[in-house]
């Protein structure tokens, strides 16, 4: 007779707790090993904290997006701005950020879910959505009009979140993704995560068996909203400036949601891992086809129909089966 | 007879674009009553289903749950009231395991993740599934998802339990195990109501029928006296049915 407890909370093994810490002990000290690639690193980790927002609402809750560019460019903006016109550091602007994403998720969440839009309604909501702010942001000369916003850079000035060298970008970046992928992992082993899924899986026999699939639907594009706006306001940060076309472009909806996908939508790793696959070959294809500037965008959708075709359930799909058919093999 | 009527229907109606479905239809039941409800196909009954746990909204009358209106109440409101379905077509939740499946269920009663777990494994050992509760349901035979259907809906911990057609495509064997757990699940202290074509099996099964038939209410009463009635054998076997029984006995 197997165990019977502890199989709905999530927990480590001593080994895999181990294997964690030298992971992040590595990552630590690559800064002084290879300088040279902190640049993709942190690309690397933001695009997986956004793509960790994207999957709570894809992966898990079964909502797949087409604009979560709207809340990365929400959070850019806002931080942004209220630091250019106000002086506001964006270490308390990314909580205004943040909290304009939820409100503005939750507000996409109250005008979709309640009318059971799914599927391809919902997606085209999202990208809508992504497409109203775009051209706010460049008709609106308030906002930066088409030009965008320019972040004055004030120097090594930590209290502004703005640093001369990359390092300190790399850590909080990789510490906001290691937290993301805490807070997901949390999540799966409680009853709002079993709710998500639940509601993914099935929506009447969700509601039958008593989860209010719209609050928990409504959540899910809360936290979703959240993580990936977070994401928005670093990268600004990061890149001094924004403006409509990177920000709320539909390039930036494809670039998140295509990590988790191809990762593995609805696992803790998938964005991550995806993230680790895409983000260099994004960088290469972008150097290697300088002068023809969309090319990687169609390498984009090759993969994407590629993995969507053969690869159903991800990069971690793809593992599952091979260790699955191992084990098989060895018994 | 108590006071207070455990589950009353009066006068309910379901049209669907002019055809109705659910014409006028009332019955009651008593605190941990098993009433079968038959017809012949398209009667009206899982329609009838759909309307007592929200999934459809009637049209006209009124419906009751331990003195409480429950029109226009949301699926998961009625749930959380203690009224808990199963589908005719079961709907597993594939990508979960068995043991996730019956928890979404038992959260309908604690937000504990410990105490989930222990009433999912408790009602999995109930209806025999123990064995499967780490595999993933879209891993599950036909029966054991009929099973796994009951059990997910028993974890809600309901008071009433809507059973439709939980016995459809099983063999004799595996029918009279799903009997065996209805009885007791009944003697748990949970009324059922339950949809079944297999007349031996409802017949067996039920303390009362109520019989539809184009959605109207054409009977109601005792297994014996209900198989006897000659609107319901004509409803099942065409106008003049009764008559030609009759005369060969």
């Amino acid at each position: 007779m197997a165990e019977t407890r502890g199989h709905l909370k999530r927990k480590l093994g001593r080994p895999t707790w181990i294997a964690v810490v030298c992971v992040l002990a590595a990552l630590h000290l690559l800064p002084w090993v290879f300088p040279s690639i902190l640049h993709i690193m942190i690309m690397i980790f933001l695009f997986s904290l956004m793509g960790q927002g994207w999957n709570v609402l894809g992966g898990y809750a079964g909502q797949f997006s087409f604009g979560h560019s709207v809340f990365f460019g929400l959070g850019a903006y806002v931080s942004s701005l209220l630091f250019v016109r106000l002086g506001l550091t964006p270490w308390i602007g990314i909580f205004f950020s943040c909290g304009a994403g939820i409100l503005l998720g939750l507000f996409i969440g109250f005008l979709s879910f309640r009318y059971g839009l799914k599927g391809p309604f919902f997606a085209l909501i999202m990208l809508a959505f992504a497409e109203i702010f775009h051209m706010i942001a460049t008709g609106w000369s308030a906002v930066g009009g088409a030009l965008g916003v320019l972040i004055p850079l004030k120097g090594n000035a930590p209290g502004l979140m703005q640093f001369m060298q990359k390092e300190p970008f790399y850590f909080m970046s990789l510490w906001m993704m290691v937290g993301s992928l805490y807070l997901v992992w949390r999540l799966e082993g409680t009853r709002l995560g079993l709710y998500f899924l639940a509601a993914r899986e099935d929506h009447d026999a969700a509601e039958a068996l008593g989860v209010n699939t719209f609050r928990a639907q409504m959540k899910a594009m809360a936290i979703s909203a959240g993580m990936t706006a977070i994401g928005g306001t670093v990268y600004a940060q990061y890149l001094l400036y924004i403006d409509p076309d990177s920000t709320f472009g539909v390039v930036n909806s494809v670039e998140i949601m295509l990590r988790p996908i191809i990762g593995g939508p609805g696992t803790i790793l998938g964005p991550l891992l995806g993230s680790v696959v895409l983000t260099p070959l994004s960088e290469i294809t972008r150097l290697a086809f300088q002068s023809y500037s969309g090319v990687y965008l169609m390498i984009y959708g090759v993969i994407l129909v590629a993995v969507i075709m053969f690869l159903p359930d991800g990069l971690i799909g793809l593992a599952r089966k091979i260790v699955g058919k191992f084990q098989k093999g060895v018994a | 007879m108590e006071n207070r009527p455990f589950l009353e229907v009066q006068s309910v109606s379901k049209s669907f674009r002019g055809l109705k479905a659910i014409s006028d239809v009332a019955f009651r039941m008593t605190e941990n009553e098993i009433l079968g409800l038959i017809g012949p196909n398209g009667a009206g009954k899982t329609t009838l289903f759909n309307l007592v746990t929200g999934f459809l909204q009637p049209d006209a009358g009124r419906m009751e749950f331990l003195g409480q209106n429950i029109v226009s109440l949301a699926p998961h409101i009625i749930c959380k009231l203690g009224i808990a379905r199963t589908f005719q077509i079961v709907k597993p939740f594939s990508h979960l395991s068995t043991l996730e499946n019956v928890a979404v269920g038992c959260y309908n009663r604690t937000p504990s993740v410990e105490e989930a777990e222990e009433k999912a494994w408790e009602i999995l050992r109930f209806v025999g599934l123990e064995q499967k509760a780490l595999h993933p349901a879209s891993s599950l035979t036909t029966p054991d998802r009929k099973r796994l259907e009951l059990a997910r809906a028993l974890g809600t911990q309901p008071r009433l339990l809507l059973l439709d057609e939980v016995m459809a495509g099983l063999n004799p064997k595996e029918q009279g195990d799903i009997v065996e757990l209805v009885h007791k699940i009944r003697e748990a202290g949970t009324a059922i109501l339950i949809i079944e074509h297999h007349m031996r099996v409802i017949m067996g099964v039920s303390d009362r029928i109520v019989v539809l038939n184009h959605g109207v209410c054409i009977a109601d009463g005792e297994p014996q006296r209900v198989c006897e009635d000659p609107g319901v054998i004509e409803a099942y076997l065409g106008k003049g049915a009764y008559a030609c029984l009759g005369s060969k006995t």
